[in-house]
Parts: structure tokens; C-alpha cells; sequence
């Protein structure tokens, strides 16, 4: 198999790249429309927040998982 | 780089596949030699500095909880009233808006791992501790597992072990021919995934944050040199680590709030099956 093209150095750091975009697309619309709900609803703040720092937890984990594997895996 | 270590009177460091390089700080500074050891059933067993701070910081919880309520009053003052504000911030605020009537049953339980995850994360950027300890991936893992199995066996003590995982793996009002790709989801999701990212959630922020401090003041350090870009480069880069610094005492705060909030949310969902 011929080699067409080749990447070395640091490849850990672009795949943590790739893996911080989805959850930042994630983050960015949880606290938006939390934001967004407490405008609309400031009474109910508390429990807005509370489900919004609960998404972020949840979305956070991925980016996360990202940036530990290149130190695990990393050669 | 270059143009900046050219300026540089000596080397600071020692490096010898990149000589005067920056020594950019890697997983490295997260083990430490061990001070004491001794052999126990064949393996090494001993004691460095993460155990120490571990100890430390578990004798400093309990000292101060049980000096806050050593003598309660009925109108607290001093640390009685910072830990009675502790106190209801735990119950008021993750036990029963998440768990709801049942929740103060487990206010101890979320809030010894509240307070004890959060002096665990605080001892980063404590002068001479300066380690996260929750940072040593062992720590969470053993706080994950204890979360794990309290809520599973709860759960099927609770709604019975079909009852428990027919809850879990299909939930109502789906189509049924949905459950064929959504009851093995369900199941990697709760079973097996949960435990793990509960775990390295809390792993890796005071795992990020603390390589973050450490690589700004390794950089101001390194920076250090009697030239113009290399004192603006070292004031920047000490600047970052004091921002740095406040901002993860931010995090780690957020961090324990955040694992105790989904304890109690796991507990929650094993306690009332999904409707």
C-alpha cells in the first residue's frame, strides 16, 4: 500500500480538537437556551440552573474523555 | 520559542532531545516518588504525597464538622452557621429538589461526598499542597463505584429487578420496534458508561486545570530572562497562572456540585421508576 499522505508529531492534540467540537456546539445551546428560559422565566431560576449546569455535565463529559486519551494512549 | 530562549544567558533546563527547549509539563507531574515503602503480600505498598493530602484533607473535613456542631445552638453562630449553610445547601438544594420527599434520607451521603470531593479539588491551589488530589484518576473511580453500587442495588431493593431494568432499558411511550435500538443504548449508557464518565468528569478538570497552572508557571519561569520579550512573556504567562489560579477555584467547586448533583440524580432515578 502506497502512502499518500502522513501526519506525526502531537496527533493527540487534533484529536482532542476534533472531540471539543461537538460538546461545544452542546454547551454553547444548553446555557443559550438556559439563559434564554431564565429571561423568560426568572421565578423558576433555580431550577433552570440547576438542569442547565446537569446538561453541561453531561455534554462536558465527551470533550473530556477527548482530552484524557491522548495521555493513555498516546505513544 | 527560539526567538525568545536566543535571548536566554543560560539554560534552565536541561533537555537532551531539545537542548534549552521548553519543557512543555506532561502527565509526568502527576506521580510522585514514594517516601515510604514497604513490602505487603508481595506488592509495594507505600506512602507518597497524594496519600498524605488525602489524609490530611479527610481529617480536616471531619475536624471541622464536628467542631461546627460540636455544641449546636438553636441560633448557630461562628462555624456552626457556616456548617448548617453547608448543611442546607445540600439538602435544600440537590437533595430534595432532585430526590424530592425522600431525599433527606441520603443528605448524609451527598453531603459528605459534596464536602469531601470539594477539599479534595481545593487542595490544587492551596501553597504547598498545590495538588489536586482528585486529580490521581484512582480517587474518583473509588468515589464512582461507591455511587454505582449504592443506586443499582437500590434500584432493584426498590422497584425489584425486572421492575428495575425494565424501567431502565425500555421506557414508555416509545414505538415499540424503536426498543431495538434503543434498549441496547440505554444499556451501555446506564450500565456501563455512567460509572465511567461520573469518574473522569471529575478526573479530568482537575486534571486539565492543574496542567494549565502548571504550564503557565513553568512558562513564566522559563520565560524569565533580562530581554524584552522575554519579561513581557513571563509577566503574561504569570498573569494567566494567577487568573488561572481564581478560575479553577471556580471549577472545583462547580466540579463537586456537579458530581453530587448526579449522584443524587442516579439516586433519584433508581428510587422512581421513569414515567
Amino acid at each position: 500500500m502506497s502512502l499518500l499522505a502522513e501526519l506525526s508529531g502531537s496527533i493527540g492534540s487534533v484529536g482532542y480538537g476534533l472531540a471539543a467540537i461537538g460538546p461545544g456546539v452542546g454547551i454553547g445551546i444548553i446555557f443559550g437556551q438556559g439563559v434564554q428560559a431564565i429571561a423568560r422565566q426568572p421565578e423558576a431560576y433555580g431550577v433552570i440552573r440547576q438542569n442547565m449546569l446537569l446538561g453541561f455535565a453531561l455534554a462536558e463529559a465527551l470533550a473530556l474523555i477527548g482530552f484524557v486519551v491522548p495521555f493513555v494512549y498516546g505513544t | 520559542m527560539s526567538l525568545v530562549a536566543a535571548g536566554s544567558l543560560e539554560c534552565k533546563f536541561e533537555n537532551a532531545a531539545n537542548p534549552c527547549g521548553f519543557p512543555a509539563a506532561g502527565s509526568e507531574i502527576f506521580f510522585f516518588d514514594d517516601l515510604v515503602s514497604w513490602n505487603f503480600l508481595g506488592t509495594t505498598v507505600g506512602i507518597n504525597k497524594v496519600t498524605i493530602l488525602v489524609a490530611i484533607a479527610v481529617v480536616a473535613v471531619l475536624a471541622f464538622f464536628l467542631y461546627a456542631f460540636r455544641k449546636p445552638q438553636m441560633v448557630p453562630k461562628g462555624a456552626q452557621n457556616l456548617g448548617e449553610t453547608g448543611y442546607l445547601f445540600i439538602r435544600d438544594g440537590i437533595a430534595r429538589d432532585v430526590i424530592g420527599k425522600e431525599g433527606d434520607k441520603f443528605v448524609p451521603f451527598l453531603f459528605s461526598f459534596f464536602f469531601l470531593v470539594w477539599t479534595f479539588n481545593v487542595l490544587g491551589i492551596i501553597p504547598f499542597a498545590q495538588f489536586p488530589v482528585t486529580s490521581v484518576f484512582a480517587i474518583p473511580v473509588a468515589f464512582a463505584l461507591i455511587v454505582y453500587f449504592t443506586w443499582v442495588p437500590l434500584g432493584i431493593y426498590r422497584q425489584g429487578f425486572g421492575g428495575f431494568f425494565k424501567g431502565m432499558l425500555f421506557p414508555p411511550g416509545v414505538p415499540k420496534p424503536m426498543y431495538i435500538l434503543l434498549s441496547p443504548i440505554e444499556f451501555i449508557s446506564n450500565i456501563i458508561v455512567r460509572p465511567f464518565t461520573h469518574a473522569v468528569r471529575l478526573f479530568a478538570n482537575m486534571f486539565a486545570g492543574h496542567l494549565l497552572i502548571a504550564t503557565f508557571s513553568l512558562a513564566a519561569y522559563y520565560l524569565l530572562t533580562l530581554t524584552v520579550v522575554g519579561l513581557l512573556g513571563s509577566v503574561a504567562s504569570f498573569t494567566m497562572a494567577v487568573a488561572l489560579t481564581a478560575f479553577e477555584l471556580l471549577i472545583q467547586a462547580l466540579q463537586a456540585y456537579i458530581f453530587t448533583l448526579l449522584t443524587a440524580v442516579y439516586i433519584s432515578g433508581a428510587l422512581h421508576a421513569e414515567h
